[in-house]
């Protein structure tokens, strides 16, 4: 029983990081494609961000050195990834639920994060934790955990009875959609109730961990505990597969695209992988297009339709 | 308002010819005075029954595409597998590197949280009809996405949904993809970044590039024609010469000043370029560049290149590969003359099309500087490098930001100092800058005319930034008062005409619209007063 536990949550932990990074992987090596940004665009210059100007906005704007605010652009993705701020700027009535739930997450995964951490200083340097450190990390550890389970759940419990009773989410909520949340609020509710339960003197996260680490299969877990962590596990490796991976894509529309201003200099790096893409061939199959498969883009771009022979 | 039943992602594959929805006035967004009188509203021209009997018309009360119905369920099907051909090269690299990455990414992530909704002026105006919500059209890509191209099973479609794909539903889906803006406000607003515009411009673009199946107005009198003759407007090098004189004659005339517009001079500092719709209908627009570039003692010149004298260019809105065409002749068209930039008029597609999108198709030595006018005319006047005098601009103004070059492309302010500094009774539309509504005349929707797409973009497209120029004007709606509405873009600029007229807001309440360069030639002292003329044109 222990075994199958430890075995499902090390398993999860693994489908989840690889499905993860698969999906990442695949959106980082797609071509570069043609600008396609949004305004403000927060790495401008800080005079330009404010109102939401490029440097478009400066004349002969290829004489001057490019600007790249860093900070701006941390400050707005910290706003975006911490406080859902575009949530909250357009749509307070969701963000209502969907802040709880999304913070909530974070909790749980500075949860893990210590809980991991304790656990690994139990085994290599066990002294570490003996004294106040160790019950005051212990605390920390349960706040942060509780915090993150009724922040999630009660999120979850939001949204879900928004999508169940708001018409204008309801025609665009598939089986899927509902699942999902249900499966948030079923999974972490056990793991809830698995943690309230738990006698005093039965092992709870910190000795799983633990025992998960050392692979130590006497560990008695109590049932529900062991189902909450299981259905946990299973839920995180189910995330990848679904539009809720959308930390990964919300990176790349981000960075890749709304914010995507970088300038094609002649002979430049972009030039080349754009020399590439030029020799792709297309074969869309509309007349004007006079593509056939054997063309390259670049043949297609400096035909022109209109003249009968092919160039 | 009227309640009536909603259309349902399913209806889209209805077989009975119906349309899914039909909107009356009532059903639409409340403007404010004047139009706020019921007698001011305008009904809607109803389809003609020729047109409902050849055309697929079974979207809504209008038709913008004109798509002849196939005759048998063969041609039917035969064209439902080209859109599924088309569907799947999409999302592939050789096919669409152009666009793969965030159209991926749009179709994976949607949370269908419809924040986008409440952003969408067509949804807004249309009194919120399910239609126009801009997810509706984006859920049955996305269904078909997951069916099709990922080749989604069962769980794949209890996950995303199910969709029934079969002619009447690209049919519909064909009218649908025009009717968005893609002015991409909703997309500003999505937390996760989910673009609803992109994914009306990708599916138009499948239609154009697979099934050769576009909006006339863009294809074969918008980029085709400019292809084969130098313009959309048919005009050909000869012509744009001979108008072009014609102007400088009038303008001369009418501001004292001698105008010569220089053509084709190699090495000059810029080669500026106009959508050539501006010669035609606003001849001032190009007659005030001419005026205000020599009294700068600027080097400039017009090219007579094939397309070098016309900046438009339609694939922006349906075809990358078109997009890619003209941008290359433009760019031609520099390098012939070696200018050091060149400088685009008001014109906002045109910026974008040729300095955002293709500054990834222009490479090696077509890579030529590209700029906007309302930069160049920002320094000029800033600068002090004219005599003006802000009082000849003493009437009400106010100020649209077109979607191109504002929201998507960043230059927001270099138009709003020079209105700052010489319109005195300046005031701002709200919301505005980034945040701004299209014009409805977006994504070529204010050059499209056929059966009765114009009352749709007046009440519906326009309605929202109707109603934003009454509340500009709230204060002096009175016709003695002459009121001003800027536009530094040649396609807003037809649909502000377009749509002051429908609702006869020159004629009763004294609204024109104009660019910005007229501004400025009438707040010069060098020239005679008056050179904008309080006249409906
Ligand atoms: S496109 Fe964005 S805003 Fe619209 S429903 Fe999807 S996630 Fe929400
Ligand atoms: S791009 Fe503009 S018109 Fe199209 S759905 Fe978005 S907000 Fe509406």
């Amino acid at each position: 029983m222990t075994a199958l536990i430890y075995v499902v949550i090390s398993a999860s932990a693994l489908v989840f990081v690889v499905a993860t990074a698969v999906r990442a992987v695949g959106y980082a090596r797609a071509p570069l494609h043609l600008r396609w940004e949004l305004y403000p665009v927060p790495h401008e210059a800080p005079d330009r961000a404010a109102h939401g100007g490029s440097y478009f906005e400066t004349l002969d704007w290829w004489t001057h050195p490019t600007h790249f605010n860093v900070v701006g652009e941390l400050k707005a993705m910290l706003a975006e990834m911490l406080f859902l701020k575009a949530l909250r700027e357009f749509n307070v009535r969701l963000w209502r639920r969907s802040f709880p739930f999304h913070f909530g997450l974070y909790l749980l995964f500075g949860t893990v994060v210590l809980v991991l951490g304790a656990a690994v200083t139990t085994l290599v340097a066990p002294a570490v934790l003996a004294g106040s450190f160790g019950a005051t990390l212990d605390v920390l550890t349960r706040v942060i955990g509780g915090a993150g389970l009724a922040l999630t759940i009660a999120g979850a419990l939001g949204l879900l009875h928004r999508r169940l009773t708001d018409e204008d989410l309801r025609p665009y909520t598939t089986a899927g959609d509902l699942f999902n949340l249900a499966a948030f609020i079923g999974a972490l509710g056990v793991l809830a109730v698995g943690l309230l339960l738990r006698p005093a003197d039965a092992p709870g996260v910190h000795a799983v961990a633990v025992g998960l680490l050392r692979w130590d299969t006497s560990v008695q877990v109590p049932g529900v505990l062991a189902a909450g962590l299981a259905l946990a596990a299973l839920l995180l490796a189910y995330i990848p597969f679904t539009h809720m991976s959308h930390f990964v894509g919300k990176y790349f529309t981000y960075h890749a695209v709304r914010w995507d201003d970088a300038i094609n200099t002649r002979g430049g790096a972009m030039e080349r992988r754009l020399a590439e893409y030029l020799a792709y061939r297309p074969t869309w199959s509309a007349p004007h297009v006079r593509a056939d498969g054997v063309r390259t883009w670049a043949d297609v771009a400096t035909t022109n339709p209109t003249e009968g022979a092919k160039r | 308002m009227t309640d009536k039943p909603k259309p349902r992602l399913a209806d889209m594959s209805r077989r009975d010819g119906r349309p899914l929805i039909h909107i009356e006035n009532d059903d639409l967004m409340p403007l404010p005075a004047p139009l706020n009188d019921p007698a001011r509203e305008r009904p809607w021209t109803p389809l003609s029954p020729q047109a409902v009997e050849r055309y697929e018309c079974a979207l809504d009360d209008t038709c913008a595409v004109s798509v002849p119905k196939p005759a048998t369920r063969a041609e039917e099907d035969a064209l439902v597998g080209k859109f599924l051909a088309g569907l799947e090269k999409l999302f592939t690299r050789e096919n669409n590197w152009t666009f793969l990455q965030p159209l991926v990414l749009s179709m994976e992530h949607c949370a269908k949280c419809q924040t986008c909704a409440e952003a969408c002026h067509v949804f807004e105006a249309s009194g919120r009809n399910e239609l126009y919500r801009p997810t509706y059209r984006s859920e049955i890509v996305r269904r078909l996405y997951f069916k099709y191209v990922k080749h989604g099973g069962l769980l794949s479609a209890w996950q995303h949904g199910d969709v029934k794909v079969n002619w009447p539903l690209v049919a519909r889906l064909i009218e649908l993809s025009y009717r968005c803006n893609i002015c991409r406000r909703c997309a500003q607003t999505c937390p996760i970044g989910v673009d609803n515009g992109l994914i009306a411009h990708e599916l138009r673009k499948l239609f154009s590039q697979e099934m050769g199946i576009a909006a006339k107005e863009l294809h074969e009198t918008g980029s085709m024609l400019q292809l084969k003759v130098g313009s959309s407007t048919g005009m050909s090098a000869e012509v744009v010469k001979d108008n072009i004189q014609f102007i400088d004659e009038e303008t001369s005339e009418r501001t004292g000043v001698k105008v010569e517009t220089p053509w084709d001079v190699e090495g000059a500092d810029v080669l500026l370029i106009h959508n050539a719709g501006e010669i035609l209908a606003w001849p001032e627009n190009p007659g005030a560049f001419a005026l205000v570039l020599t009294a700068a003692g600027i080097s400039w010149t017009l090219s007579s290149e094939l397309a070098g004298y016309d900046s438009i260019n339609y694939g922006l809105w349906y075809d990358d590969v078109q997009l890619a065409r003209v941008a290359v002749k433009h760019a031609e068209a520099a390098k012939k003359l070696k200018v050091k930039k060149i400088v685009l008029g008001e014109c906002g597609h045109a910026h974008k099309a040729l300095s955002v999108i293709a500054d990834r198709v222009l490479t090696g030595d077509l890579n030529i500087p590209r700029e906007s006018s309302l930069t160049l005319l920002r320094d000029i006047v800033m600068n002090g490098h004219l005599k003006l005098d802000p009082s000849r601009n003493d009437f009400p103004v106010t100020l649209h930001d077109p979607c191109n070059l504002v929201r998507l492309m960043g230059v927001v302010e270099p138009q709003r100092e020079v209105v700052r500094a010489i319109c005195p009774k300046f005031r701002e539309m709200e919301p505005h800058g980034v945040d701004n509504y299209c014009c409805g005349g977006g994504s070529g929707f204010a050059i499209m005319s056929g059966h009765n797409f114009p009352d749709w973009r007046f009440h519906v497209s326009g309605r929202k930034k109707l109603q934003q120029i009454l509340g500009a004007f709230a204060d002096c709606l009175d016709p003695s008062i002459p009121k001003y509405l800027c536009a530094p873009c040649s396609n807003c600029k037809g649909q502000f005409r377009d749509m002051l007229a429908y609702y006869d807001l020159w004629e009763q309440n004294r609204i024109l619209y104009g660019g910005l360069v007229e501004l400025i030639v009438n707040a010069m002292t060098d020239v005679t007063p008056g050179f904008i003329e309080w006249e409906w044109h």
